[in-house]
């Protein structure tokens, strides 16, 4: 190494280490989710000038409770691709969760019993997928592209493509779940915010999201520290499941009867949820509230055209280009950082 | 009593010999430089003292005790800490977190645990203090220079009090204060009774640092000496087959 080489290499360290430590709000700032609900803000203020209905207490509550169920979903995505993987199975999921719990419901049995039969399923294509990919080392596209095939096909096959209306003795309760509210918030809302704060948690405090972002950040890095990287790889495939699971759940409550087509093609929206909200298909950088945020300005697009008199032909388009975007922007801000 | 005996060690990958019939011994206070040119089989030696993988033939032995590993974890737990060569950092990951990673500290209640994230910072900015870096915990790895990605690196090995630190290129791509700062290091782990083991391609460090120097030459051991008994301009006969044998 010459001399100079080495002197530049001591001037770059020194000026690294002169460098201050973020503050509070300066990390904040960093983060696309902070940006994402600004924009969130911003396209608020501008509709409650366009439309006088957009504040309205129906309207609002129609949007919380109408991204609650994304949001649920994205949660669970987030971890999936903050270890550098993906999920397309997950709406297929919903459709034949949806369509057990209704059966088992029909067939007379409890509500409880209806949702552990439901979770199960999930749980069971969670593992499934998990598997495949940590043990067998299979691509996660492939393997849940796969799975998104055969979990329609089986809620096809198991509901014989009829629709499932009467949900036993526990039909009034299971209809309130989804449906109903608490303090004037919808249900499923109170669902994402409880989980919110868990996976929250879950991110910044347990060792098993200190581990979720390692696998993600370097997999070689992780296996050498000790770091069971297979069983992680399974538990967030697992987990993301049961969100999509649970918000199947939630969602035939709230509709009050469920098809074999519950959930098509909402995995192109979860995906996009979690990636407006800042997580990296690239692995390794997640927000807990990056989901929700993402699936909350994905509804408000939506309510806002509705609102505005714009075509619902036009929705996915700007669903599509919010997603460009947010990846846009992020990539501008990374520029000059590394 | 070495702390480490590598006894009769081979090891081939198909039908290609990187190591053939090794045998090293290392005491403890003890730092031995390991030279050879790419492909000697300084790595394949080094990965099976780590525990990347067992060796075809041959023991490793720590403390008279034959120790047979299959993942790195294990080595660890012996108390063999190694430092590699790309240091096997998360970017994404402050710099508590990588010291950390795989052996978080907890707190408890109830069945409740919980990272403990202040004991972590606490805990790694003195280990930064102790090797005179001026990496910060909270700093992400991917901020970071080469100096302090090192540093990182070192720290972990700091954590548990290891038997036998392995360094693969620990100077490589860092700095000239910072080199010595690593040298520094070493000079510590010796005098606290570490053995060290430490793989180099610059002559300089090797011979400031160590005790002794094994050289390897297409997967044998052609030398193994005290420092002061050879010279440079030998060590580097050895290494390009010039010399064939010391």
């Amino acid at each position: 190494m010459s001399t100079e080489t080495q002197s530049e290499h001591a001037r770059i360290d020194d000026t690294i280490a002169a460098r201050r430590e973020m503050t509070w709000l300066q990390s904040l700032t960093r983060t696309q989710p902070f940006w994402i609900f600004i924009a969130i803000l911003i396209l608020g203020v501008i509709m409650s000038q366009v439309s006088g209905v957009f504040l309205s207490e129906r309207n609002i509550y129609n949007i919380a409770r109408n991204f609650a169920f994304f949001g649920i979903m994205a949660l669970g995505m987030t971890a999936v691709i903050c270890t550098a993987g993906i999920d397309l199975s997950v709406g297929s999921l919903m459709g034949l969760t949806g369509i057990v719990v209704g059966l088992v419901m029909q067939a007379g049995n409890s509500l409880l019993f209806g949702f552990f039969a439901g979770m199960g399923v999930a749980l069971l294509v969670g593992l499934t997928n998990g598997v495949l990919i940590a043990y067998f080392r299979m691509a996660p596209f492939v393997v849940t592209l796969g799975m998104l095939a055969i979990a329609r096909s089986l809620a096809m096959v198991i509901s014989d493509n009829r629709m499932v209306h009467r949900f036993g003795p526990d039909q009034e309760l299971y209809l309130w779940i989804g449906g109903g509210s608490m303090l004037g918030v919808p249900n499923p809302v109170w669902v994402l915010i409880v989980l919110t704060a868990v996976f929250w948690w879950a991110f910044n405090y347990s060792t098993w999201g200190r581990w979720v972002f390692a696998v993600g950040g370097n997999v070689q890095a992780a296996r050498l520290a000790g770091i069971p990287v297979e069983r992680v790889i399974v538990s967030v495939y697992v987990v993301n499941s049961l969100c999509a699971g649970l918000a199947a759940f939630m969602m035939v409550g709230w509709f009050g009867s469920v098809t074999n087509a519950l959930g098509m093609a909402y995995e192109l929206n979860v995906i996009a949820a979690a990636v407006i909200g800042g997580a990296n298909l690239m692995g390794g950088v997640a927000f807990a509230l990056g989901g929700p945020i993402g699936a909350l300005l994905m509804e408000l697009i939506r309510n806002s055209l509705l609102l505005a008199g714009i075509g619902a032909l036009w929705q996915q388009f700007f669903v599509g280009l919010f997603l460009i975007l947010a990846v846009f922007l992020e990539q501008i801000r990374n520029r000059g950082r590394t | 009593m070495p702390v480490l005996h590598v006894r009769g060690v081979s090891k081939s990958f198909g039908a290609i010999q990187a190591l053939g019939h090794v045998d090293l011994t290392l005491d403890r206070g003890e730092a031995i430089g390991l030279m050879g040119d790419n492909g000697a089989g300084k790595s394949t030696l080094m990965k099976i003292i780590a525990g990347n993988f067992p060796p075809t033939e041959g023991a490793i032995l720590i403390d008279d005790e034959e120790v047979r590993f299959t993942r790195p974890v294990e080595a660890r737990e012996k108390g063999i800490e190694i430092v590699y060569q790309d240091l096997a950092l998360c970017d994404n990951l402050s710099a508590a977190a990588n010291v950390f990673l795989g052996r978080e500290i907890k707190k408890r209640f109830g069945p409740i645990r919980w990272l403990d994230h202040r004991s972590m910072y606490r805990r790694s900015g003195e280990l930064f203090a102790e090797l005179k870096s001026e990496t910060r915990p909270r700093d992400l790895v991917r901020q970071m220079s080469g100096g302090q990605r090192q540093a990182v690196a070192i720290a972990r090995t700091r954590l548990s009090d290891p038997k036998i630190v392995l360094m693969d290129e620990p100077t490589a791509a860092i700095s000239v204060r910072q080199v010595k700062e690593v040298l520094d290091l070493i000079h510590r782990l010796k005098e606290t009774d570490h053995a060290v083991i430490l793989v180099s391609h610059r002559m300089p460090d090797v011979f400031e640092v160590c005790d002794r120097v094994a050289v390897l030459r297409r997967g044998s051991k052609v030398a193994d000496k005290p420092i002061g008994d050879t010279s440079p301009e030998e060590v580097t006969g050895l290494i390009t087959g010039a010399i064939e044998r010391a």
